[in-house]
């Protein structure tokens, strides 16, 4: 029998698109209307079938799997629980309970791409707002070393550029949009204006648009930019009605990590001495602001936190997991919903092969191969309900579209947790 | 002395979709194995676009056809993903974040 479902959230990336419609014929997806070709491929390309957990490459029932996936964590001097970002807020909820009760070290995605950020927003806080804002009054765009073309494929249409808003009835037409960056992107080519910078450049480059915006000429120069350009763009800033900065890994992956995006909070800060203006990070996982939201509520700090003194403790470069696996302090880890075999600097992942490893997520996301135990999981947002934080950290709560014939992550962190306890 | 190229890795379109298909399958390994360089760097190495050169970092190294791509000089782009992990490295300098944009790369041809 088919059936058309509309208004379905894509849980793909931090855009949460709630628009999508979803066509299944016998409980399997067979269309989809609206997403973007990421958001389809999710949809499509997702098995839901049932399938049993594997304990050492051998299938088993679930409650041996459990049992198997506790013996390893109790065992462990030095546990990690790490990924969370593609998995629901109460998933994510019993992940920092386990932790807690392991004496674990928990870390998300955000160790990866948005820590510089949470430690830049710890230092000198963010001026922020909703997309819903953003898309109703925002006449000033500025992408900061970020892609959405690419990587957020509706983010113009649906919250920025592209959309026609209260205040922005003609939408694109509205707007200017300048995208800062080191190469040309899909983005720079749609830009207004496009400043071309160098790399490891933007730490400089902020600190002269802030002096710029006080009245103060830099008696510098840097490489690959002229002044005059920076004075336009500090004029831009000054005089629009309301401005959004939307900024990616260019700033967080870079030489200055969090000191490139404290420079930038601040000067979007100062900028609200002039008009109305907001920064906000293009977070990519569709739930990795809600494992910050998450730890934060529960430990007092968003990632990189480590239960092992009984006490919640932050440490960027101690508890963050690259450095505890490429340090080799980490001797069992729990992977949920996310893959550091691929992501990971090769001599951090290399160390996952040497230690027991247990690896949770929906079949389809494809499993760290050496893993000694697999739990084959529902996918939230398609077989299984519950709650993901869009990136303005707007929590929405996900639809299942397809019968479950997989359990949860919650539901297996649940049993994980009772089996620990009795070991 | 061999000139340095400084790598930036990201995101693609073809990578996020190869993900779906799985980690180890043709459509992934494809999108994330190969590396951008400008047409000026690509004569001035002295190859043609679609031959394999050899990345060394101080991390590691990777062997990867080459794609002709609008980018500025010294630059180098590879998807994010495994082949450019091999050039990262761990160091994070106290930050839990590696130098995913901005190692420092030696490029041979092979």
């Amino acid at each position: 029998m088919s059936r058309i479902i509309e208004d379905v959230i894509c849980k793909f990336c931090g855009c949460l698109c709630d628009d999508i419609a979803v066509e299944t014929e016998d409980d399997h997806i067979v269309k989809i209307k609206r997403a973007c070709p990421n958001g389809r491929s999710m949809f499509l390309d997702y098995d839901s079938s049932f399938s049993k957990p594997l304990v050492n490459g051998r299938e088993v029932e679930w409650d041996e799997a459990i049992t198997a996936a506790a013996d390893i964590l109790d065992k462990a001097d030095s546990p990690l629980i790490y990924g969370l970002s593609s998995t629901s807020s109460e998933s994510q909820r019993k992940a920092v309970e386990l932790a807690d009760h392991l004496g674990a070290v928990i870390d998300s995605t955000s160790s990866v791409c948005h820590f510089p950020t949470s430690q830049a927003l710890q230092a000198v806080g963010e001026a922020t707002c909703t997309l819903g804002e953003v898309k109703n009054r925002a006449d000033l765009l500025i992408y900061w070393g970020c892609n959405p073309l690419v990587s957020h494929i509706r983010h113009f249409s649906r919250y920025s550029a592209n959309a026609k808003g209260m205040l922005l009835p003609n939408g694109r037409k509205d707007r200017t949009v300048v995208v800062v960056d080191v190469r040309p992107t899909a983005t720079s080519k749609v830009a207004d204006i496009f400043l071309q910078i160098k790399p490891e450049t933007d730490y400089e480059i902020l600190s002269s648009l802030r002096a710029l915006v006080h009245g103060k000429k830099p008696e510098y120069c840097i490489d690959g930019v002229n002044i005059e350009q920076l004075e336009q763009l500090a004029a831009m800033l000054k005089n629009c009605r309301y401005g959004v900065i939307f900024f990616g890994m260019g700033l967080t992956m870079s030489t200055g990590r969090s000191y490139n995006v404290t420079e930038l909070f601040t000067l979007v800060a100062e900028l609200n001495k002039f008009n109305r203006f907001s920064a906000m990070p293009m977070r990519g996982h569709g739930n990795v602001a809600g494992a910050d939201q998450v730890l934060t509520w529960l430990s007092g700090y968003p990632t990189a936190v480590s239960f092992a003194c009984g006490i919640p403790q932050i440490g960027p470069g101690e508890f963050t997991s690259v450095d505890m696996l490429a340090g080799k302090e980490i001797d069992a880890a729990f992977i949920i919903a996310s893959n550091p075999a691929v992501h990971f600097p090769h001599a951090a992942a290399s160390h996952l092969k040497k230690i027991p490893t247990i690896h949770m997520a929906p079949v389809s996301n494809g499993f760290t191969g050496d893993a000694d135990v697999i739990l084959p999981t529902a996918c939230y947002g398609i077989d299984a309900p519950g709650t993901s934080y869009r990136m303005d950290n707007v929590p929405l709560r996900l639809r299942s579209v397809l019968k479950k014939k997989r359990p949860t992550d919650e539901e297996v962190l649940i049993q994980i947790i009772k089996a620990v306890k009795k070991c | 002395m061999k000139k340095f190229f400084t790598l930036i890795t990201g995101r693609t379109k073809k990578q996020a979709h190869g993900l779906h298909k799985g980690i180890g399958s043709p459509d992934y390994i494809a999108a994330t194995s190969y590396v951008e360089i400008c047409p000026d760097d690509i004569a001035s190495l002295g190859i043609i676009e679609g031959q394999k050169v050899k990345l060394l970092s101080e991390a590691g190294s990777v062997e990867l056809a080459v794609h002709s791509a609008d980018i500025p000089i010294g630059l180098l782009f590879i998807p994010m993903g495994p082949a450019a992990n091999q050039l990262v490295g761990p160091e994070t300098f106290g930050t839990g974040m590696p130098s995913f944009k901005g190692m420092q790369i030696k490029v041979s041809p092979l």
